[in-house]
């Protein structure tokens, strides 16, 4: 009956969505159908990398890393401050490529570093704690995050000015026009989340990874140096944070102190909506969120999109918690 | 003399197991000697009303000492942080419950108060009317909001009212200007409240209606957690399944707890929102958020006494760190850098060591600057007053700093941390440059942009609390059993 009942809603939704996209595009065309849907998977695989932190953090920790976001606005920053540093995107003194490649070992190489000093001046001692105690310093270091960002960089929008780099315009496609910086940023992701799903599998440390996440009391016994491999996990989701930073800043140019909070909520509605502790959820779940997100801006009131994005998530959390991929936890007491 | 055998506890948190009362016995004996003991003692044996009392009987003497600005900003507003942080003590001290969208309560009755008597829509109600209706829209809604915690626990439950705050914040401001919440500009020229034909007009009498408020929500929390009702939400925070097992109503409590709370923020928006005589979406932004928690956290979570004294001092110093004031932040800067150096550095010859080498330190780079360019120290000093000559002798402070301060302040957040690990005599070694570096950005940078300062600050308090002290200053340490 409770099956039944969910299937009946499902479809509902189902069509509803379908009828949606069906009078929008008979409306304003399948030009902005497909701008919108280009412009929805390159913000979903930033929001998928956002997501791809907190699930694994969330996965061994059981805690929500509020800084998270901030830590993303921080690469962001990182990445534009080697852009800067190498001439900016009008002059850059050396290979565009090359210099491509800097801002992201650099952002992500210093947003790492971030996380694991954050893990561990901030949360290490709370692990035994009480539940909200954590929370509470998460949030603390988000804020501080933030207003040290506003107090040094200034409260000014940055721009990264990728369309002006060398060797970088766009293509048109039946007049959907694509930068291919965008292509880019897309493939970059989808290649930085391969290389973390063989990582997690292959690897000693990602079976590490693994076994604390499944029970950590159980793989310190085991020989699991529990404290490194948190260490690491926070390196891994702060790195992608990083990643997803400079991803934003080159996709969409404009970053400011400020970007991190709403991307990070929205990374967790991703990682929530996928399926919290899912690789491939995440990255499913940015890519609804991100062209939830888009679709909403293009074809209703962009002020609204926020709303509409935390609705899905309100819906999937009290529906579905267990998101689209998870499994259900078995919460023992 | 037998040496004591090894312990794994660690020391500053409660034994698992051992008897609270027994095991904290040494720090009692310790607590009853001295001056501290006599006034924590004569505290303790006083009887709660009489503390009101007292509390009530000084905070009614403010006015007669304070100017009108003055009053209001710390007057006025510190009861409004202990309001709302008596509110949010109910949802996260008594309750457990992590309730992250608690401004949007606070913004939704100052709004309620603005809509119902303003220009705006040509509504004027009286204060009698308003008010009520504030409370009970506040509450209504977070009965709504807590429906969602019967479903979700924790974390979950903190980010759906994380949403919640901000999609009131978005709401407020896409109305159109003449719309219901006045758009982005928010809403002007809010009546004065009117309460059976009296209406309130000065400082002086909002600080007293205010007063009144504040004694009214005290006394009705305070019975209320010692009721049925009290000690239930309690015992759901310790452990809600074994809460549940003793057949306590959980999800009602979770959701009386939340309307509660909701209820009192109500209250406090709709007295605020006649005596700043407008409201704006901004207002009700993460910002009072995180300063709302920092009054409860550092009061101590589940301590009414606790929220009273954290918002005082939370209230003073954000007040303090004003643009307009930089002399008062200087005070209060360091101040509790020296109160802290005395309280914390033991004993006594690593205290002359530090002071020594510190006063030593400064003037050495001061010299060294001096000498090596004309304009390294020839800044002007933010406004100084009597300290400015003390201050322009002993930090450097250059003409065109660039972006030295800025790499100041990423190096002195390094070298805190790093102080956090190291013990003893690198500890006194290390803590000088810093301190010399905590002097050199305060004036170059962080006094430069008070408003921003005070959330660093603040940000910077919850994850220190948390790590050091999570019951705040005067909560208890609790043992979660797992």
């Amino acid at each position: 009956m409770r099956r039944l009942r969910g299937i009946g809603v499902g479809t509902a939704i189902l069509i509803a969505v379908v009828g949606f996209f069906a009078w929008e595009i008979y409306d304003k065309g399948w030009v902005l159908f497909f701008t919108l849907l280009v412009n929805g998977l390159t913000l979903g695989s930033v929001y998928a990398l956002i997501a791809l932190g907190y699930t694994m953090v969330y996965g061994i920790l059981k805690l929500l890393n509020f800084a998270h976001g901030d830590v993303y606005m921080i690469g962001a920053f990182i990445g534009f401050g080697v852009l800067t540093a190498l001439g900016g995107s009008l002059a850059p003194e050396i290979n565009v490529w090359l210099l491509i490649a800097l801002m992201f070992a650099v952002s992500m190489l210093g947003s790492g570093g971030l996380g694991v000093v954050i893990e561990r001046f901030a949360y290490r001692r709370l692990r035994e704690a009480p539940r909200i105690a954590p929370l509470i310093s998460a949030l603390g270091v988000s804020f501080l995050l933030q207003n040290s960002a506003l107090i040094l960089f200034g409260s000014q929008y940055r721009d990264y000015d990728t369309f002006d780099l060398v060797g970088f315009g766009g293509i048109n496609i039946h007049g959907v026009f694509i930068w291919k910086i965008r292509i880019l940023v897309v493939a970059a992701a989808v290649a930085l989340m391969i290389v973390l799903t063989l990582f997690v599998a292959r690897t000693n440390l990602g079976k590490a990874m693994r076994a604390t996440s499944f029970d950590r009391e159980a793989a310190a016994m085991m020989g699991v140096d529990v404290d490194r491999v948190i260490s690491s996990t926070f390196f891994i989701g702060s790195a992608l944070a990083g990643a997803a930073g400079v991803m934003f800043g080159l996709a969409f140019g404009q970053i400011y102190h400020f970007m991190g909070f709403l991307a990070g909520l929205k990374g967790f509605t991703a990682a929530v909506v996928g399926g919290i502790g899912s690789i491939p959820g995440a990255m499913l779940g940015g890519i609804l969120v991100g062209s939830a997100e888009s679709f909403a801006q293009g074809y209703a009131n962009g002020n609204w999109s926020d709303l509409i994005v935390f609705g899905i998530l309100i819906v999937f959390m009290l529906v579905r918690p267990t998101g689209l991929l998870g499994t259900r936890a078995i919460q023992k007491v | 003399m037998a040496d004591k055998p090894p312990t794994t506890e660690q020391p500053d948190q409660p034994r698992i197991g051992v008897d609270s009362w027994v095991a904290s016995s040494d720090e009692r004996i310790e607590g009853i000697r001295g001056a501290r003991g006599v006034a924590l003692g004569a505290f303790e044996h006083t009887p709660p009303p009489f503390r009101l009392a007292a509390f009530v009987a000084l905070a009614a003497t403010l006015p007669l000492f304070l100017s009108s600005g003055n009053l209001f900003r710390y007057g006025f507003f510190t009861l409004v942080y202990i309001m709302l942080g008596l509110g949010l003590n109910v949802v996260v001290g008594f309750a457990g419950l992590l309730d992250l969208g608690y401004v949007a309560f606070y913004g939704i009755g100052a709004y309620t108060y603005a809509i119902l008597s303003s220009d705006l829509h040509g509504i004027h109600w009286p204060a009698e009317v308003t008010i009520p209706i504030a409370i009970i829209v506040s509450a209504v809604l977070g009965l709504t909001l807590g429906l969602s915690s019967r479903r979700l626990l924790g974390d979950y439950l903190a980010i759906v009212t994380l949403f919640f705050g901000q999609a009131f914040v978005t709401f407020a401001n896409n109305a159109n200007p003449k719309g219901l919440t006045g758009g982005a500009n928010g809403i002007g020229n809010i009546d004065n409240i009117s309460i059976f034909g009296y209406t309130l007009t000065t400082t002086k009498q909002y600080y007293y209606f205010i007063l009144g408020g504040f004694v009214v929500v005290f006394a009705a929390l305070w019975s209320l957690v010692r009721s049925r009702i009290g000690r239930s939400w309690m015992a759901l925070r310790e452990d809600p399944l074994a809460a549940q097992l003793m057949s306590i109503p959980v999800n009602r409590l979770k959701l009386l707890a939340f309307m509660f709370g909701a209820g009192i923020a109500g209250l406090t928006g709709a007295i605020v929102a006649p005596a700043l005589t407008g409201v704006a979406p901004g207002n009700f932004d993460t910002s009072i958020l995180i300063t709302i928690y920092a009054v409860v956290i550092l009061g101590g979570a589940g301590s009414l006494m606790g929220v009273v004294i954290g918002a005082i001092v939370i209230n003073v110093s954000y007040e303090l760190l004003t643009p307009a004031t930089p002399d008062r932040a200087r005070w209060l800067f360091y101040g509790i850098l020296i109160l802290a150096m005395l309280w914390k550095v033991r004993p006594w010859p690593k205290l002359i060591t530090l002071v020594v080498t510190t006063v030593a330190l400064g003037y050495g780079i001061h010299a060294i600057a001096t000498a090596t360019s004309d304009t390294a120290t020839s800044g002007a000093v933010n406004t100084g007053g009597f300290l400015t000559g003390a201050i322009h002798s002993y930090v450097v402070i250059p003409k065109n700093p660039g972006r030295l301060p800025d790499y100041g302040y990423v190096l002195l957040i390094a070298m805190i941390l790093v102080l956090t690990t190291v013990k003893g005599w690198w500890r006194v070694a290390l803590l000088a440059p810093t301190l010399y570096l905590a002097a050199f950005v305060w004036e170059n940078l962080l006094i430069q942009q008070p408003s921003v300062t005070r959330l660093i600050l603040f940000g910077a308090l919850l994850v220190a609390l948390m790590n050091i002290r999570p019951q705040g200053l005067l909560g208890t340490a609790r043992v979660e059993i797992v």
